[in-house]
C-alpha cells in the first residue's frame, strides 16, 4: 500500500515538475515543416536566436486540428503559438482557437509585411488572426533531358497548356513513358492546381466562371492533356519522389514538396512557371502563419518568438535552409545552396512573368476550405477520370459551390471581381 | 452472502464501464452529430452524404467486395480447417503458419500487397523474368479497375481468412467423432459425411464467423486504401475523407451511421437465415 502511495506522489511530482517547466518555456506547434530534418533546422537554427526558449512540436493538419479545438473545449491550454498555412488556420477562428495579434501589425508592417498579405491574416473578421510567416509557391520542375522533347518554337519559360500537352505527347511517342506528373493522391494538393493555375489561366477567375463555356472548353482541354498524364499521379501525394524514381520527368507541386529531388540533384533539373491560357499565367502565392492560442500560457513568450521570426535574418536564414520565401522586406542571398537555388528561380520566374495572373488563396471559407477543394476535386474525378459529361458536372458541383458561398457568404477573391455578399457562380 | 452475489456484478462491472465509456458516449455522439446541423435537429448530413458523386459508387464497392470476398472466405477456410483436422504430423506448425496474416495490421497487410502489386512491384518482376510483358503494367490505376478490384479483394482474402479458419477448427473439434464414425460403418462417403455430419453441426461457428467477418467487411478500409488511395471508393474510406479533409464531422457520422445500419441488418439476416434450434447443437 505504502508502495502504490509512494508511486502515485511521485507521478503527481513529476506532473507538477513538468507543468512548472512548461509554464516558462513557448510551446510552438506546427503543421509546417514537419520532416525530421526540416523540424531540426528549425530548432537549432532558427529558433536558436529567439529570446525565450521555444519547443517546436510538430503534428499534421487534422490532427492539429482536433488538438487545438480539444484544448478549446476543455479550457486548458499547453499550445502558446501556432505555425500553419492560411487555410489550416481559418477553421480556427470558427471554433475560438486563435487570440486577435493588432498589437504586432504596426511591426509587421515596419518589417515590410505587404498590406495584401496581412489583410489575408484577418481570415474574413476585422481583427488580425495571424501575423504572415512565410511564402512558397507552386511551380513545374523538369528532367533535362526531357529539355529535348519540347515542341518547336516553345519556350519552357513560357509556356501554354497547349504546348504541355504537346510536349508530353512528345515523350510519350518517343520514348512510350507517360512522363507528366501531377499531385493527384489523396493528400495531393491538386485542387490548388485548379484554383490557382488551371482555372485563372482559362477563365480568368475560380468560382464566378466556375461553369462558364471558357471553363467547359478548360475542361475538354485538360482531359486531353491527361491521356499524357502518368496514370500514377492518381495516387502521388509529393510529386519530388516519382521524380526522383524516373517515374515521372516533368511535374507541377508545391515547391516544398519538390524540394528534395532537386536538392538531392541540383543539376538534373530546371525549374519554371506553370504553362499559361488565354487569360493569362494563373499562380498562387501560399502563405503559412503565426497565431496565439486564447489565454496561451505564455503569451509573452509567444510574441517575442514571432517578433524573432519577422527578423530579416531570420526570414533569409528559412529560406537558405528550408526554401520558404520571406514575407518581410529582405534580399536574398546570391550564394544559395544548388536545389534551393533552383527553387528560387522557379518562384522569381513565376512571379515574374509578364502575363502572370495572381490568384488568391480562399478568403472567407473558414471552416468550409475542405468542402471548397472538394468541389474542385470531385469535378476533376468525375470528367477526367471517370469520363463524364462536362457540361451536367459543372451545373451539378456549380449547385454545390454556391450552397458553400451561400453558408459561408464569401465574397469573390481574386482574380474574380469583387462581389457585394456571396460570390456568385455565373 | 453479500459477497457471493456482489461478485458477478464486480466482475463485469469494469468491462461495462469500459464499453459505456468508450463505445456508447461515442455512439450516441456520434447519432448526435449526425442528425444535427449547427445544433438543430436535421437531415442535411444525410442528403449531402446522399448527393455526393462518390456515395454510390462507394456504397457498390462495398458491397461488391463483400459479395466477393466473404463467400471466397468461407469456402478457403472450411477447405483449410478439415486439411488441418486430418493432418496428423506438424498440425501445429501448419496451424500456425496458417494464421500468421491474423497478426499483421491491415493497414501493413496493404503495404505488404502494395509492394506486390504496384508498377515496380514484385509481381510484375516475375512476369517480367517469365518473359510475359515488356515493360511495367500498372494493375493498381484507375485505367484498370477489374485487377484494381481483383488486387484489393486477393488482399482482403490473404488478410483475414484466417479469424474464419480458427472460428471453424474451434467448431470442428466440438463435433464428437461418433457421428462420423458410425456414419463411416454404414458406408458413408466422405463427401456425405462432410454435408450430412459436419456442415450442419458447423453451424453455430459458421454463422459467428459470418458475422464477424461480414461486420469487419462491411469496415474495410485500410487496405483499400493503401492498394488504391482514392480510385476504389468504400463507404469507411469516404466517412474518413469528410473527416479528415473535407472537415465536415457531421457528414463523416452520417457514414458511419449508414454503415453500422448495413452491418446490423447483415447480422440480423444471418441470425434469421441460420437459425439453429438447440437440437442442432452438437
Amino acid at each position: 500500500m505504502t508502495g502504490l502511495k509512494r508511486l502515485l506522489a511521485a507521478t503527481a511530482l513529476t506532473g507538477a515538475a513538468l507543468s512548472g517547466a512548461m509554464a516558462q518555456e513557448t510551446i510552438f506547434l506546427s503543421t509546417q515543416l514537419r520532416p525530421v530534418e526540416e523540424a531540426t533546422k528549425v530548432r537549432q537554427i532558427i529558433l536558436k536566436g529567439a529570446p525565450g526558449p521555444v519547443t517546436f512540436v510538430v503534428e499534421e493538419p487534422s490532427p492539429f486540428q482536433t488538438r487545438m479545438d480539444a484544448e478549446t473545449q476543455a479550457g486548458k491550454r499547453t499550445i502558446s503559438m501556432v505555425g500553419a498555412l492560411h487555410g489550416e488556420l481559418a477553421p480556427l477562428v470558427g471554433s475560438k482557437g486563435l487570440e486577435p495579434l493588432d498589437a504586432l501589425v504596426a511591426k509587421a508592417k515596419e518589417r515590410g509585411v505587404p498590406d495584401a498579405m496581412l489583410a489575408l491574416g484577418k481570415l474574413g473578421t476585422d481583427k488580425q488572426m495571424y501575423i504572415p510567416w512565410m511564402q512558397a509557391t507552386y511551380i513545374m520542375a523538369a528532367k533535362k533531358e526531357a529539355l529535348q522533347y519540347l515542341p518547336a518554337g516553345a519556350d519552357v519559360n513560357a509556356l501554354t497548356y497547349v504546348q504541355l500537352k504537346d510536349w508530353a505527347k512528345n515523350i510519350q511517342d518517343k520514348t512510350g513513358k507517360r512522363a507528366l506528373g501531377f499531385p493527384a493522391g489523396p493528400k495531393g494538393l491538386l485542387a490548388r492546381f485548379f484554383q490557382g493555375y488551371l482555372y485563372p489561366s482559362y477563365t480568368g477567375g475560380v468560382v464566378a466562371s466556375f461553369k462558364s463555356a471558357e471553363a467547359e472548353a478548360m475542361w475538354g482541354a485538360f482531359k486531353d492533356l491527361w491521356a499524357h498524364v502518368n496514370p500514377n499521379s492518381a495516387s502521388y501525394d509529393f510529386m519530388q519522389e516519382p521524380l526522383m524514381a524516373g517515374e515521372v520527368m516533368i511535374a507541377f507541386d508545391h515547391v516544398a514538396r519538390l524540394k528534395d529531388a532537386l536538392v538531392a540533384a541540383p543539376n538534373d533539373y530546371v525549374t519554371f512557371p506553370a504553362p499559361s491560357a488565354a487569360k493569362g499565367r494563373g499562380f498562387m502565392p501560399v502563405v503559412a502563419g503565426l497565431g496565439i492560442a486564447p489565454n496561451a500560457p505564455n503569451k509573452a513568450g509567444a510574441m517575442a518568438a514571432i517578433e524573432h521570426l519577422l527578423k530579416p535574418e531570420t526570414q533569409v536564414t528559412m529560406a537558405r535552409e528550408l526554401g520558404f520565401f520571406p514575407v518581410v522586406k529582405a534580399d536574398l542571398p546570391t550564394d544559395l545552396p544548388g536545389g534551393i537555388k533552383l527553387l528560387v528561380e522557379g518562384v522569381a520566374k513565376t512571379q515574374g512573368a509578364k502575363d502572370a495572373l495572381v490568384s488568391l488563396l480562399p478568403v472567407g471559407l473558414g471552416a468550409k476550405g475542405g468542402e471548397f477543394n472538394k468541389v474542385y476535386v470531385d469535378t476533376f474525378q468525375a470528367i477526367v477520370l471517370r469520363g463524364a459529361p462536362i457540361r451536367a458536372t459543372l451545373d451539378a458541383q456549380a449547385a454545390t459551390l454556391q450552397t458553400i458561398m451561400n453558408e459561408t457568404k464569401a465574397p469573390c477573391w481574386a482574380p474574380d471581381k469583387p462581389s457585394d455578399g456571396a460570390c456568385k457562380v455565373n | 452472502m453479500s459477497r457471493t452475489r456482489l461478485l458477478p456484478y464486480l466482475l463485469i462491472g469494469p468491462a461495462t464501464v469500459f464499453l459505456l465509456v468508450l463505445f456508447v458516449v461515442p455512439l450516441v455522439q456520434t447519432i448526435a452529430l449526425a442528425f444535427t446541423d449547427n445544433g438543430t435537429a436535421s437531415l442535411t448530413n444525410f442528403s449531402k452524404m446522399a448527393g455526393d458523386l462518390n456515395f454510390g459508387l462507394s456504397l457498390r464497392n462495398t458491397f461488391l467486395l463483400v459479395l466477393a470476398v466473404i463467400p471466397l472466405q468461407l469456402c478457403l477456410a472450411l477447405m483449410m480447417a478439415m486439411m488441418v483436422q486430418k493432418l496428423e504430423k506438424g498440425r501445429d506448425l501448419v496451424l500456425w503458419i496458417l494464421i500468421i496474416p491474423l497478426g499483421i495490421s491491415d493497414l501493413a497487410a496493404g503495404l505488404v500487397w502494395l509492394s506486390i502489386l504496384q508498377d515496380r512491384g514484385y509481381f510484375n518482376t516475375v512476369l517480367n523474368m517469365l518473359g510475359l510483358i515488356d515493360g511495367p503494367v500498372n494493375w493498381l490505376s484507375y485505367e484498370a479497375p477489374l485487377s484494381l478490384f481483383i488486387g484489393v479483394v486477393l488482399a482482403e482474402v490473404w488478410r483475414a481468412t484466417a479469424i474464419v479458419l480458427v472460428i471453424l477448427i474451434a467448431g470442428l473439434q466440438l463435433i464428437p467423432k461418433e457421428y462420423a464414425e458410425a456414419a463411416e460403418i454404414f458406408g458413408a462417403t466422405a463427401w456425405t459425411r462432410f454435408r450430412k455430419i459436419t456442415l450442419p453441426l458447423l453451424k453455430p461457428s459458421i454463422q459467428s464467423a459470418l458475422i464477424l467477418r461480414t461486420v469487419l467487411a462491411f469496415e474495410v478500409f485500410a487496405v483499400v486504401y493503401a492498394l488504391s488511395g482514392r480510385n476504389f471508393p468504400v463507404l469507411v474510406g469516404e466517412a474518413y475523407a469528410w473527416q479528415h479533409v473535407n472537415q465536415n464531422n457531421g457528414v463523416a457520422a452520417a457514414y458511419a451511421i449508414l454503415v453500422m445500419g448495413i452491418s446490423l441488418a447483415a447480422t440480423v439476416i444471418y441470425i434469421k437465415a441460420l437459425r439453429i434450434r438447440p437440437e442442432m447443437q452438437p
